[in-house]
């Protein structure tokens, strides 16, 4: 029988992030998002407390912990503020762990301290205008000159690429063509700044509002050959291995969503009278949040599930697809029942379930859509 | 540099609190209980210090069981070791005899300095540094708002309704802490698997020596004898603006000594 309980330690960090996103996020959400500000002051306190290094050794100024701890330590950011989680997620899934699973020690060496400290970001090039979760579209080339690899193309869509302290974008890229005339696919380091590499001007998002989102384009960027990540042509399948971790992260976020969004209503139905008494004695409303928590229980039940099997070293890919899927649902669809709970207040920008009304929508998209889910739970069934 | 903390678990301020009808001490059991929360600033200060000049840090702490939740969330901080002074005839003590507990408790340690939250969410009476200064015999510097240690000496800044105090005192000396004085650290997830390890030590009263009916709310000097509900809060004076809004506000804040 699977114990979710959580070990004492696993309880004090969740206590002690939920009251730094209490304390320290809550406060400035609604401004960054009004302002599209990426909170700078915020991410240097998560650095301080260590969440940048959570899921990484010590040797690597990590903080010894797992991929269960940062799944958690994301959970209670998002309750409060997604922009501030997926910061963190990203940083932790996609721009050190790359380097931590497939990189050489020299590379380990040069850049997980740098990264596993929160001193600086690291960002994930993977998504093309015309390849997002089919990597096997990338146009993006690497061709190897005189000892450098020469990279041209773009890459849409990449969190954490364009702030003050990021140093680094991993980057996915055509460096030849494999004998059955399918495309060579390589990962390569790419420092921040270097000539040649631009990150254009921020995307304008629905949501998601406070975390740094850009176009990138690479105009013959020169970097050593030994910047190479992993083996030659491994690229598309070692980031297929990240996305599938990235899956439970990102459905731990959207069991945070979900859960802010209870919270909220909980609170809201019990202190706004209606018609002479709490509107959350109306069974209207009562029923509509106790469907919202049977969901966030049910999300983070999935979540755990695929979070232990992939810690104990057994197959997770259906189960993080499953937690992914109904996460993401339950993030929207708590979100949408949250604002309904508010009545007007709902729909005003400053409180916190009309943004995550805004922000959950991508919780459907991002990290594979809904639909690719759907699509590899599908495959698992042998369909 | 050798550093003790005192650190005392309350009953949530953020919550319901109440007191136990049969005796009318402090409900600890039903409550959420946590850090009280001042004494993090002075857990801060100490960490500060230790950072800056070495040297050790010793929560010391006198409660139930339950209080190891506040002895780890000190270490996990990065406090060094903690000591648990746990006694079930400590219960329902005043401060004046959990003083005689705390200073018996501080003559088996070594420090140089003393650090304590000026003033405890559940009882409020603010008197432990003076107590603790009189029964060590050393000096205490109260309400700090800053500190520095140099060598032997430390030296506080603190601000009162009178003004504004700069007060040395030659070490050991006792210094209590108000909120004002730092930000204190939220523990790291190392900080908090390395707590797992740092020696908490439990003592009883007869550990230290002290006559266990010297405590306890039989013999404590003060006790509550009565309790009465607050009552609810006032309608409260509605000034209608006829012309004269401005002067009837200022009227009322006069009125109630505010202006």
């Amino acid at each position: 029988m699977l114990d979710t309980r959580l070990t004492d330690e696993q309880q004090q960090l969740r206590k002690t992030v939920e009251e730094f996103a209490r304390e320290v996020v809550a406060p400035v959400s609604y401004q960054h998002d009004r302002d599209k500000t990426f909170p700078y002051e915020v991410v240097r306190g998560m650095a301080e407390m260590g969440l940048f290094g959570l899921p990484f050794p010590e040797e690597y100024g990590g903080m010894g912990g797992d991929y269960f701890a940062l799944c958690l330590a994301i959970e209670e950011l998002a309750r409060v503020d997604q922009s501030v989680a997926i910061t963190l997620e990203a940083g932790c899934s996609l721009g050190a762990m790359p380097v931590y699973r497939f990189g050489s020690e020299a590379q380990k060496q040069e850049w997980l301290p740098l990264l596993t400290s929160g001193e600086a970001l690291g960002a994930f090039g993977l998504t093309e205008a015309g390849a997002g979760s089919d990597a096997g579209g990338t146009r993006t080339t690497a061709v190897l000159s005189d000892g450098q690899w020469v990279i041209n193309g773009s890459k849409a869509f990449i969190t954490n690429s364009g702030t003050d302290i990021t140093r680094l974008v991993t980057v996915t890229a055509v460096t030849g063509e494999l004998a059955d005339g399918r495309k060579e696919i390589s990962s390569i380091l790419v420092p921040v700044p270097t000539p040649g590499f631009t990150a254009e001007p921020a995307y304008d998002k629905v949501g998601w509002h406070a975390s740094d989102t850009h176009p990138l384009s690479f105009d013959d960027v020169r970097v050593p050959e030994e910047n190479l990540l992993g083996t030659r042509g491994r690229g598309y399948a070692n980031f297929l291995s990240i996305l599938d971790e990235g899956r439970i992260a990102i459905a731990a976020l959207a069991v945070g969503a979900a859960q802010g969004c209870v919270d909220e209503s909980v609170r809201y139905a019990r202190e706004r009278s209606a018609f002479g008494r709490p509107i959350g004695q109306n069974q209207a409303i009562a029923f509509k949040i106790a469907r919202m928590e049977a969901r966030v229980m049910a999300a983070r039940a999935a979540y755990y599930d695929a979070a232990a099997k992939m810690l104990a070293g057994l197959p997770f890919k259906k189960e993080a697809a499953v937690a992914k899927l109904v996460a993401g649902e339950a993030a929207m669809d708590n979100a949408r029942d949250a604002t309904q709970v508010h009545g007007g207040y709902g729909f005003m920008n400053e409180y916190l379930v009309s943004r995550h009304y805004r922000d959950s929508k991508i919780l459907e998209v991002g990290e594979g859509t809904t639909e690719v889910q759907l699509m590899l739970i599908a495959r698992q069934l042998g369909l | 540099m050798n550093i003790v903390v005192l650190v005392k678990q309350v009953p949530d301020s953020g919550t319901q609190r109440s007191l136990d009808p049969s005796d009318n001490t402090v409900a600890r059991a039903a409550a959420d209980n946590v850090i009280n929360e001042i004494d993090e600033y002075a857990i801060e200060e100490a960490l500060q210090v230790k950072e800056a000049q070495g040297g050790e840090v010793t929560i010391l702490t006198v409660g139930p069981a339950s209080a190891t939740d506040a002895i780890r969330k000190a270490l996990s901080m990065g406090a060094d070791r903690a000591v648990h002074v746990q006694d079930d005839a400590i219960h329902g003590s005043c401060a004046i005899q959990t003083s005689g507990v705390l200073a018996a408790a501080l003559q088996q340690l070594e420090y140089d300095l003393v650090l304590m939250g000026a003033t405890s969410t559940d009882g409020q009476v603010a008197v432990m540094p003076a107590l603790l200064a009189e029964r060590l015999g050393i000096p205490q510097l109260s309400g700090a708002q800053k500190l520095t240690v140099e060598g032997s000496t430390v030296k506080v800044e603190r601000q009162t309704d009178g003004g504004f105090w700069a007060l040395e005192a030659p070490l050991p000396a006792i210094v209590s802490t108000w909120d004002t004085i730092n930000e204190p650290r939220y523990p790291s997830f190392k900080g908090i698997m390395a707590a797992k390890k740092k020696p908490v030590e439990t003592k009883s009263l007869a550990d230290l020596g002290v006559d266990p009916s010297s405590v306890g709310l039989a013999t404590a000097t003060s006790a509550v004898v009565d309790v009465t509900g607050r009552p609810p809060k006032g309608e409260g004076v509605k000034v209608t603006d006829e012309g004269d809004g401005a002067e009837k506000l200022v009227g009322f804040l006069a009125e109630q000594k505010l202006v």
